[in-house]
């Protein structure tokens, strides 16, 4: 087991230390490579809860596809860190109010936190031991939570909708290849062949 | 001290050894690639390729590698260091570590995890980075530019990559690479699959910057792309990465739909060969027709890529997706839990 929990104390380091140098370095590009860094340690941790589709789910859709369009616009952004730096000490007052409250509000909500008696029942969990946890996930997902699942897709699929409806422009001026006019067309239509006498001409 | 040595000491030391057992070849078969690639060119245009480096050209590979290793490496002026070396380290990296859990024969595998195909998938879409990380960092224009479309080009495959593997696991009823290979012992998945396998091979192309997708490193119009400023054995490890990763993309298309170690029929002639020089025929087989597309075909215009990623292959495969899960249903074959 010590293997396992020097594992746990290397990721869980990690993601502390990542997740700090997120906020703190002074390079955005840097800042969205040590994210990655910390889903990494996540996925890690995952892993040791046995939990091992999370943790492939974690890293293919978070490292693999969501921070890679992070770091592309990140990339392509013009970010004077100068300039970011000279309004600091002006919005530091705003932020530390609202972070304070926000502080508050967590303790609050999690100081008065109980468990329901009856939360071990209502747990679907099934039996780890006989099934493989991708199994048991889809068992529970499919079935007992299919409503709640399918409606957060619908919510995906609208906010995509929405994205590209905002940012769509029409521009009948383009002009775009249209493939099937381009196979439709024949030798006999758009091809002739003449026999040149030479010194002739056409 | 005893338990120590059973428990972590020993599986290490075998692991180790498995680990240097795979690499090793691996790094041999990647350097023969470059050699097979240069000769079956050669042989397609009517040239001899290379034949000048020992018996047939044989030894060219490694004098490109002690070449390659005896240069000096120049970082840019302009570069962020850091990044800039960690770029080709992780691309390298990647191309190894996704080998852990390939069967190359029954029970020949270093890692038989229960999510074998979501690793390889994971894996293969961490790929980006190396190439998105070298284009930003080299700080120039034609390598930010090659990062870029790959980013937007490897992102766009994934997509119908993550659809036809749903295909295949539905019909095996697993992840585990294993059990996939073993339930295609009556039939390989690539005749009820054949569209599929199809658009594998192509997305294979193109994910892993293949010609003729090989838009970020169009050396007509982006010098050489993502590396146009990586030297010596920086970019020996993109290059090592690069192919190690087609050999990969060849691996996953034999044991997904070629049936892996298996032989095409179970009778005499053909059982008699072991399990894993079948899997490396196989994976041959698929590696010439790479190298034979990159000598045949011009390269793809960037929104022609983009329309077959999006507007064909992938409503085709999610149509497909929803076809195989249909018939499976209707004949009664759905993996049960």
């Amino acid at each position: 087991m010590i293997v396992q929990a020097l594992m746990f104390y290397v990721f869980a380091a990690v993601a502390v230390a990542g997740a700090v140098m997120v906020i703190s370095a002074r390079n955005p590009v840097h800042s969205v490579l040590y994210l990655i860094l910390v889903f990494f340690n996540a996925a890690g941790l995952f892993l040791l809860l046995g939990a091992e589709f999370l943790a492939m789910m974690l890293v293919i859709v978070y490292v693999g596809a969501v921070a890679v369009l992070f770091l592309f616009v990140v990339m392509m952004l013009d970010i004077n860190t100068l300039r970011l730096r000279e309004g600091f000490l002006q919005y530091l007052p705003t932020g530390a109010v609202v972070g304070l409250i926000l502080l508050v509000e967590l303790a609050m909500a999690g100081g008065g936190w109980v468990f329901a008696s009856d939360v071990e029942e209502l747990r679907a969990v099934p039996v780890l031991s006989e099934i493989s946890n991708t199994e048991a996930l889809g068992r529970v997902m499919y079935t007992d939570y299919l409503y709640p699942f399918q409606t957060a897709g619908v919510v995906l699929l609208v906010a995509m909708v929405g994205s590209i409806m905002l940012t769509l422009r029409r521009r009948p001026d383009a002009r775009r290849q249209n493939i099937a006019a381009q196979l439709a067309r024949h030798k006999k239509d758009t091809l002739e062949i003449k026999k040149v006498p030479s010194g002739g001409g056409i | 001290m005893a338990e120590l040595w059973d428990g972590y000491l020993w599986p290490l030391i075998v692991i180790i050894a498995k680990i240097v057992l795979i690499v090793g070849p691996l790094l041999i078969a990647v350097a023969y690639l470059t050699y097979a690639e240069r000769k079956v060119i050669g042989a397609m245009q009517m040239r001899k390729g290379p034949n000048v480096v020992g018996p047939f050209g044989l030894l060219q590979p490694m004098a490109d590698g002690v070449k390659l290793f005896l240069k000096e490496t120049v970082i840019p002026t302009g570069a962020n260091r850091v990044v800039f070396v960690l770029a080709p380290v992780l691309t390298f990296f990647l191309a190894l570590v996704a080998w852990a859990v390939i069967p190359f024969s029954e029970g020949w595998v270093l890692a038989d995890i229960n999510v074998g195909i979501l690793y390889l998938f994971a894996i293969s879409s961490l790929g980006v980075y190396g190439i998105i990380m070298a284009g930003w960092a080299s700080n120039s224009k034609y390598a930010f530019l090659g990062g870029l479309r790959s980013a937007g080009q490897m992102v766009s495959y994934e997509v119908s990559i993550g659809f036809v593997l749903v295909a295949v696991l539905l019909t095996a009823g697993s992840l585990n690479l294993s059990k996939i290979v073993e339930a295609q012992r009556s039939v390989w998945f690539v005749i009820p699959h054949l569209p599929m396998f199809v658009i594998f091979y192509i997305s294979g192309l193109a994910e892993t910057n293949r010609c003729p997708f090989d838009l970020p490193e169009a050396e007509s119009e982006l010098v050489a792309g993502y590396n146009v400023e990586y030297s010596a054995m920086t970019f020996a490890q993109f290059f090592l990465g690069e192919y190690a990763n087609m050999i990969l993309m060849a691996a996953m298309g034999a044991i997904l739909f070629l049936g892996g170690w298996l032989p095409p029929f179970d009778v005499a002639p053909f059982n008699w060969l072991p399990g894993i020089v079948w899997f490396f025929l196989k994976i041959a087989f698929l590696l010439f027709g790479f190298l034979w597309v990159r000598a045949t075909f011009p390269r793809y215009r960037y929104d022609q890529l983009m329309r077959l990623g999006w507007k064909v292959f992938l409503p085709f495969s999610l149509f497909w997706v929803v076809l195989t899960a249909g018939v499976l249903l209707a004949l009664g074959r759905l993996p049960q839990g």
